[in-house]
């Protein structure tokens, strides 16, 4: 089998950083970041956001989940210079600091999580499943978090909790 | 990732000087692929630039033919909870929802899901072969574990498959594909515009480098009585199809006055026979019908050492969803088969 390494040359490297503001859990954020580096590097390198998980880095895991403007997305696929001047809610950003949001008080009533990797990826995907209002029942619920894996097999007890936020009609 | 430059594109006339001026430059809509691809160092850019700033592609359009245009740059979930769609095309609505998950339909858009790359294993392995990565070089699947490759116009030089669902609703419903440039518009048929991949599996379309996909329209008849797509898959969620298909059905009580049959995860593009479709009119709506349009179907099929199972499944598949195309309640959330 042929296993040299089909890597076209590298093209000249052209990029140079920016500044960028981001708007983080309500704050204006200014960094420089070079055009590849990814709002999830940003996030974690730059602001000392860890909370944001780096799972796979390529999509498949969903421990990324952010939200932007409103949205549920993925901050691995994401460019943090394209983001310039969004409003970016990470999991720092959803409680008030001395309470818990509804999600994450769910999450420890139910057991949701074991090892906690993709929890926080897990309680941002909720919160703009619950915004996006498309999810009527159980069944719909698991179709829409399937893009959050949990490797622990706490998959029941999210969806328990997650029902228990949605049918309490507390989403934000 | 190599260390790309980043542009922005006000104006459609800024996006084509900046992609044309060097043929390592890229457009960047959702990046969902393109992002992954460059962290893989399957493809390397020079620059990226971003279109998202474009003011118009981002929403949809009635024409005065009474057609839709779906803005390029519209996100796939957008797209797919528009009220327009799900009335008047909920065909598109079912197939856009069975792809990805919620985060990547929230980013993705719909001219990007067109030029999405397949998912073959050894496209993204840049330790061996691919004639799709690198020309000539061979190709890993044909000998190798080809579970998930194509059974339909395969050639000797590549056995991917192109992974959409989207793209297998907008082939049943003959969408039209809307391409601008620097030399000015064009438009392509929804099927000519993917390739078989034949001695050339490197180019999975026919869009040229520097052309931008701008929008996708809809034909005026949607098929909102009678359709179903089923998406069979190793995990009922977030995987890509082994099997999926999209029928819409114009019934006249249960005589069939149009057919539309499209198979997705079988081929290098989406598939329909006419001849199929052509067999089923004017005959009734019965499982014996339906199963006589999917042995025509198949016909040519061609399994290789681990994926011969997608032609049964193809032709079970294919009877099934039409079956339930009658009855459109008895879809499942993301195109699961029911009960």
């Amino acid at each position: 089998m042929n296993t040299e390494l089909d890597l076209k040359p590298a093209p000249v490297f052209t990029g140079k950083t920016r500044q960028i503001t981001l708007n983080i859990n309500g704050l204006p954020k200014s960094l420089e970041v070079l055009p590849y580096v990814t709002l999830l590097d940003a996030l974690r390198e730059y602001l000392d956001l860890t909370g944001t998980k780096k799972g796979c880095d390529h999509g498949q895991c969903g421990a990324c989940t952010v939200i932007c403007d409103d949205k549920r997305i993925l901050s691995c696929l994401t460019l943090a210079v394209a983001k310039e001047g969004a409003e970016i809610t990470t999991i720092e950003g959803i409680g008030t600091g001395t309470e818990l949001h509804p999600l994450q008080q769910a999450f420890i009533d139910h057991d949701a999580f074991q090892c906690g990797y993709c929890t926080p990826g897990q309680i941002c995907s909720a919160i703009g499943m619950l915004r996006e209002g498309k999810a009527k029942t159980r069944a719909d619920v698991k179709e829409l978090m399937s893009g959050n894996l949990c490797r622990c097999g706490a998959n029941m007890s999210i969806i328990d909790a997650i029902m228990e936020v949605k049918d309490g009609g507390s989403h934000e | 990732m190599n260390n790309f430059d980043y542009g922005t594109a006000p104006e459609l006339k800024d996006a084509f000087i900046q992609v044309n001026e060097n043929a390592a430059n890229a457009f960047l809509a959702g990046g969902t692929n393109l992002i992954d691809l460059l962290k893989y160092n399957l493809i390397r850019a020079e620059k990226l630039v971003d279109i998202n700033p474009l003011p118009d592609y981002h929403g949809i359009e009635e024409t005065s033919e009474g057609a839709v245009r779906l803005g390029a740059l519209m996100t796939n979930a957008d797209t797919a909870y528009h009220p327009l769609i799900e009335t008047k095309y909920p065909l598109l609505s079912r197939a856009i929802l069975a792809g990805a998950s919620a985060q990547i339909r929230n980013m993705a858009t719909n001219g990007g899901n067109l030029l999405q790359r397949t998912r073959c294993y050894y496209f993204y392995d840049a330790n061996v072969p691919c004639n799709k990565r690198n020309p000539g070089s061979g190709c890993s699947a044909i000998p190798g574990y080809n579970r998930t490759m194509a059974i339909l116009g395969t050639s000797e030089h590549c056995i991917a498959v192109f992974p959409s669902d989207m793209c297998v609703a907008l082939a049943a419903l003959d969408a039209t594909v809307n391409i601008s440039g620097a030399e000015g518009d064009r438009s392509i048929a929804f099927g000519d515009f993917h390739r078989l991949p034949g001695d050339t599996p490197h180019l999975d379309n026919n869009l040229k480098h520097g052309e931008l996909i701008t929008g996708i329209t809809l034909p005026e008849k949607g098929f909102e009585k009678n359709y179903s797509y089923l998406k069979l898959r190793d995990r009922n969620s977030y995987a890509f199809a082994l099997v999926s298909v999209a029928t819409a059905l114009d019934l006249e009580g249960d005589m069939i006055k149009e057919a539309r049959i499209a198979l997705g995860g079988v081929a290098h593009q989406p598939w329909r026979v006419k001849e199929a479709e052509d067999l089923l009119l004017n005959q009734r709506a019965t499982r014996e019908n339906f199963a006589a349009a999917a042995e025509l179907i198949l016909k040519g099929a061609k399994g290789f050492e681990h994926n011969s199972f997608k032609i049964e499944l193809a032709k079970r598949a294919i009877i099934r969803n039409c079956m339930m195309a009658l009855n459109p309640e008895s879809q499942m959330p993301g195109a699961q088969p029911s009960a």
